[in-house]
């Protein structure tokens, strides 16, 4: 797919996180708007997957430890062919199988059940160690919060990582500076992360989240590294492409109100038209 | 009691494993920092491949063995308890019960009996904390011979068991060729009318000496093995409670929420019986040999026995 069509994708993966967190009055629009061109970019270029056999043993794996920001997920999953889009708006409601946050046993094509911060990179960082283990090719991608790397756990799971030299297992930062408190430098700074993320000997990557040559530089740098994990510390905006959630904490975790959603969706349905013209 | 054998539950669980090995080429063995002491040391001499030491991280070992089993491996990962079940819980809530995950956690050094390190490392909670976990067995052996057929159980069973294991070496009761083991499934060790025992772990062996004791004075003392807490067997209990219409349980963990809560959780809905339960009274442990901390907390037979007869004056 090239960029422009990730584009477009990626422009309705938005639609769709404004629809099923309207639709759910709750849930978590800003991370899931910042990591959306992540998840386009995972699920329509670089995981070898197959929504048909979405527990095919040899695929690659995704493990979404900031599981809060699954309406991105979902999106992306729904478009890319795991189920009907028109799902998405059972998010959280009873019954539904979107639930607030990731669970494998309600939705095929979820590898881990996660949304406790922390825990998921420590199952992401199991299977890299069994595909090693069992001499499979596949890859472990798992995407972390930059607030999320304040639990003590994600670092264990580093330095296990990088003493198992899994270079198989690649870690994305989703580096968009906000956390329910503010600003994770004024919180408690994690920063710097690279440089955290190096002594725990991973590879660290940079990249812009929101640009499809860069993420893809970067993914593919990552493939290319042997004998040491990937750090990708993706720079972000948090509720990137809808004007009034961008870089606003308070945004983090509530749900647009009838009106914002309006408002949320023609800008969204203009930046798609815009795609169009291109 | 020096005729007797005794060896320790975490013995019976590194055998085990080692067995199961050879049976499971999927069945991998964790550890943080403690191989020696929950004797995964053996598994480890043996299949050096399928053993990882995770370092002293336990929530993340828990992580670890989560992602392991959802490519299809089988995980038994050890700690002690305090730790595994204790520092861990959430880890094991989140990332092992709540996606039904085929993993194992083999617990050492549970309850007073890890002697002198003291209180820091008695864990008498972790029955309490396992068993609220929906979907969790908790399974707490009485003996080496019951360790490993519970090891054995768990490997053959789909979904997270917490296996439960002490330091000190234990009488071995189970050695007869009748011995059946079956998760779920209470054994009654000992007939009786007048009380009903119900042990797990090491307050088993204690409770028939108790038993005994009792014969002496006339009281005829029913003895039932739970090595499994979760699922309960109720009907067992139950129909021996109707029977004697006395129920005293037995157990070195806290008296809150573990056996004892659990058998009367299901009395009290289904055939309500007095219930006296013998454990931790609420209070941390100490430092002490296991021998003279289970005499000082009133889990060896004559602490068994003296609760017992109060109880049915």
């Amino acid at each position: 797919m090239n960029k422009l069509e990730l584009a477009k994708v990626a422009n309705e993966v938005r639609k769709g996180i404004i629809a099923a967190v309207h639709s759910a009055k709750a849930g978590h629009p800003g991370g899931s708007l910042s990591a959306a061109d992540i998840y386009t970019y995972l699920y329509f270029e670089e995981m070898n997957i197959d929504p048909k056999d979405p527990k095919k043993p040899d695929r690659d794996r995704f493990v979404l430890s900031k599981g809060h920001t699954v309406p991105g997920l979902y999106a992306a999953m729904a478009h890319r062919g795991y189920f009907p889009v028109e799902k998405l708006i059972t998010l959280r409601k009873l019954g539904s199988p979107l639930q607030g946050h990731p669970c494998m046993q309600h939705v095929d094509g979820i590898d881990m059940s996660s949304g406790s911060l922390g825990q998921g990179v420590s199952a992401a960082v199991g299977m890299a160690l069994a595909g090693k283990m069992d001499n499979k090719d596949y890859r472990v991608y798992t995407l972390l919060g930059d607030g999320e790397i304040q639990e003590g756990q994600v670092w264990e799971a580093a330095m296990f990582a990088g003493h198992r030299k899994l270079d198989n297992l690649v870690v994305i930062v989703d580096n968009n500076g906000l956390q329910i408190d503010g600003d994770i430098a004024d919180v408690c700074s994690p920063y710097p992360i690279d440089k955290k993320f190096e002594a725990f000997n991973f590879h660290v990557v940079h990249a812009d989240a929101h640009d499809f040559d860069s993420l893809k530089a970067a993914f593919d740098e990552a493939r290319a590294t042997k004998g040491m994990p990937t750090a990708i510390i993706a720079k972000s905006i948090k509720g990137k492409g809808v004007s009034f959630m961008e870089n606003e904490a308070s945004w983090h975790g509530v749900a647009p109100n009838d009106e914002q959603y309006e408002k949320a969706m023609a800008e969204l349905e203009k930046a798609g038209e815009a795609l169009c013209q291109k | 009691m020096s005729e007797i054998k005794k060896v320790a539950t975490r013995e019976g669980y590194g055998k085990a494993l080692v067995e199961l090995g050879a049976k499971y080429p999927n069945l991998v063995v964790l550890d943080a920092d403690l191989a020696a002491a929950t004797k995964t040391s053996m598994f480890q001499k043996a299949y050096p491949d399928r053993h990882i030491d995770c370092g002293i991280a336990e929530c993340n070992m828990i992580g670890i063995a989560a992602g392991l089993a959802t490519t299809g491996k089988i995980p038994f990962l050890s700690s002690f308890a305090m730790f595994a079940a204790g520092r861990a819980f959430e880890q094991v809530r989140n990332s092992v019960g709540y996606p039904h995950l085929n993993v194992k956690i083999g617990a050492s050094h549970a309850g007073i009996t890890v002697g002198e390190d003291g209180a820091s490392h008695q864990c008498n909670e972790d029955i309490a904390l396992m068993r609220t976990i929906p979907g969790m067995v908790v399974i707490n052996p009485a003996d080496e011979i019951e360790t490993s057929e519970a090891v054995k159980a768990s490997a053959a069973y789909e979904g997270p068991v917490y296996l439960r294991f002490g330091r000190a070496a234990v009488p071995v009761i189970n050695d007869n060729p009748e011995y059946k083991f079956e998760i779920g499934k209470g054994i009654v060790l000992r007939e009786g009318t007048d009380v009903t025992i119900v042990a797990t772990g090491i307050c088993v062996s204690a409770s028939l000496e108790a038993a005994d004791m009792l014969a002496a004075d006339g009281i005829s003392a029913e003895v039932i093995n739970i090595h499994t807490i979760k699922p309960l067997d109720e009907e067992l209990i139950i129909a021996s409670a109707k029977k004697t219409g006395k129920v005293v349980t037995a157990e070195e963990h806290s008296v809150i929420g573990g056996l004892g809560s659990a058998v009367c959780d299901a009395l009290s809905e289904k055939a309500p019986t007095p219930v006296c339960k013998i454990g931790i009274n609420d209070v941390f442990g100490e430092s002490a040999s296991a021998a003279v901390l289970i005499h000082k907390y009133g889990l060896d037979g004559e602490g068994i026995y003296n609760k017992v007869k109060g109880f049915l004056k």
